[in-house]
């Protein structure tokens, strides 16, 4: 039934119906994952501060658990400051172009068999293409905001983000060729004959190099240099206040959950388990969920950070390389076998 | 059955967008109610360690992120003709492996142009 033929029949129940099932599932997506987002920070804060004998949040509530509620509340009552000579419509956009790279990235994610809002064929390239669109957002908050560490901050993460993108997306073509398909859900079920159901055998080079450019894609320690606390502030939103940086905030939150997911999807058997829980369908993608996300946090707690020009060596010297070598590999195997 | 013109299964992403559109724009005008607006001039400028701004903030920047800038270009268009040969690479099988070492090849050998010009190098 096309779309839009329906929606010009007058009281078409059945497109109405079918649009009231699709904003529910958005939005139980939708607030599933900002609790995620939300209880990632505390969840981080925990972890690092256990890592570095200290005890974290402990004030608001029972161990601190109020915390990241505290935290929303008081970044939605703080002043908004916008800066002089800043480009407004620009600075105004910058935080809303990141949320909507980063969110809408959820709805190709199959979190369990026959769970995905838009089942559509080329999910991995939507997924590449929104974290791209993603470095707009990025670029132009340090443009406009008419501040040297913002504008630094901001060209120095789009230049990593491009350059770790290259290696991301080679990364994959290795589990598009096993798979035969950019579709989520078909790369999932197609690794149900590999060992442990997984690709991460098969394809650990491809894994190897797509952990290390989801850490620089995402900016987070040790490739933090765009918002490096200890010599640009805070990178491309310095001049953000109140909820405006609590967009950026949940933008970049979200983008490590869905970077991980990715990797789920991709590498890790997606909502396969060595055996099936029942009741609970989605129990496997999140638990492999929280280790990623713990996983992310044990980087952060135990690596210095990289120098810019190390950062770069590794991308186009390093990561680029193998990821090609990958591709090359993974053909010659399959063709002969 | 997708249309040609609205393929149907695109139409959710199309929602959750517009939702996550309100969503952004949404909290930041709720919040105009509730929040204080109380600038003066010393806030509004922009931050530079506690002292005041020296210069142009838009200074000229290194030409090695122009030189990253269009790499990535390259680089990308060679990824994206890679997509569509890995999703048909079990149907056309040893042919398409030779084809795409040589491709490779070729995309190589702009590399290693590159890595001798010092393209790389941030110096």
């Amino acid at each position: 039934m096309n779309f839009l033929e329906a929606a010009m029949q007058p009281g078409s129940v059945d497109f109405l119906y079918n649009i009231a099932i699709i904003v529910i599932k958005i939005l139980v997506v939708f607030g599933v994952i900002m609790l995620h987002v939300a209880y990632a920070t505390y969840f981080e804060r925990k972890t690092i501060g256990h890592m570095q004998v200290r005890l974290g949040p402990m004030r608001v509530g029972p161990h601190g658990l109020l915390q990241p509620i505290a935290d929303g509340i008081k970044l939605f009552f703080k002043e908004d400051i916008i800066p002089a000579q800043s480009d407004k419509p620009v600075f105004f956009v910058a935080p809303v172009i990141s949320l909507v790279a980063a969110l809408t990235s959820l709805a190709v994610i199959p979190f369990f068999d026959g769970f995905v809002i838009a089942d559509i064929n080329v999910g991995l390239l939507f997924v590449l293409a929104m974290s791209s669109l993603g470095s707009y957002g990025i670029i132009l908050a340090g443009w406009s905001s008419n501040s040297k560490y913002s504008f630094l901050g901001g060209l120095r993460s789009a230049a990593q983000i491009i350059s770790y993108e290259i290696a991301m997306g080679l990364s994959l073509v290795g589990v598009m060729m096993l798979s035969g398909s950019m579709n989520l859900t078909e790369i999932v079920k197609a690794q149900e004959h590999y060992p442990l159901g997984m690709f991460l055998f098969p394809q650990l080079i491809a894994c190897f190099v797509y952990t290390i450019s989801v850490i620089a894609e995402t900016n987070r320690a040790p490739f933090d240099l765009p918002e490096a606390e200890s010599e640009l502030v805070a990178g491309y939103f310095v001049e953000y206040s109140g909820m405006r940086y609590g967009l950026f905030f949940i933008a970049e939150y979200t983008a490590m959950i869905i970077m991980a997911s990715i990797g789920i999807v991709c590498f890790l058997g997606g909502w396969n388990g060595p055996f099936e829980i029942p009741y609970v369908p989605f129990a496997w993608f999140f638990l492999k969920l929280y280790l990623l996300i713990f996983v992310y946090y044990w980087i952060r707690a135990t690596l210095p950070r990289y120098r810019y020009d190390h950062l770069m060596d590794l991308g186009w010297k390093v990561l680029i390389p193998l990821a090609l070598l990958n591709i090359v590999v993974t053909g010659i195997v399959k063709v002969l076998l | 059955m997708p249309s040609a013109f609205l393929p149907e299964e695109y139409l959710p992403i199309v929602i959750f967008m517009m939702i996550v559109i309100a969503f952004g724009l949404g909290t930041l005008a709720a919040g105009i109610i509730f929040r204080p607006k109380r600038p003066y001039r010393e806030k509004l400028v922009p931050y530079e360690s506690g002292n005041p701004p020296v210069g142009e903030p838009r200074y000229r920047f290194s030409v090695k992120f122009y030189i990253i800038a269009m790499l990535f270009v390259i680089f990308d268009v060679e990824a994206v003709f890679l997509y569509p040969w890995a999703i048909v690479f079990d149907k056309i099988g040893l042919f398409a492996l030779v084809e795409m070492l040589l491709f490779i090849a070729v995309l190589v050998v702009g590399y290693v142009y590159a890595w001798k010009k010092e393209a790389f190098r941030w110096d």
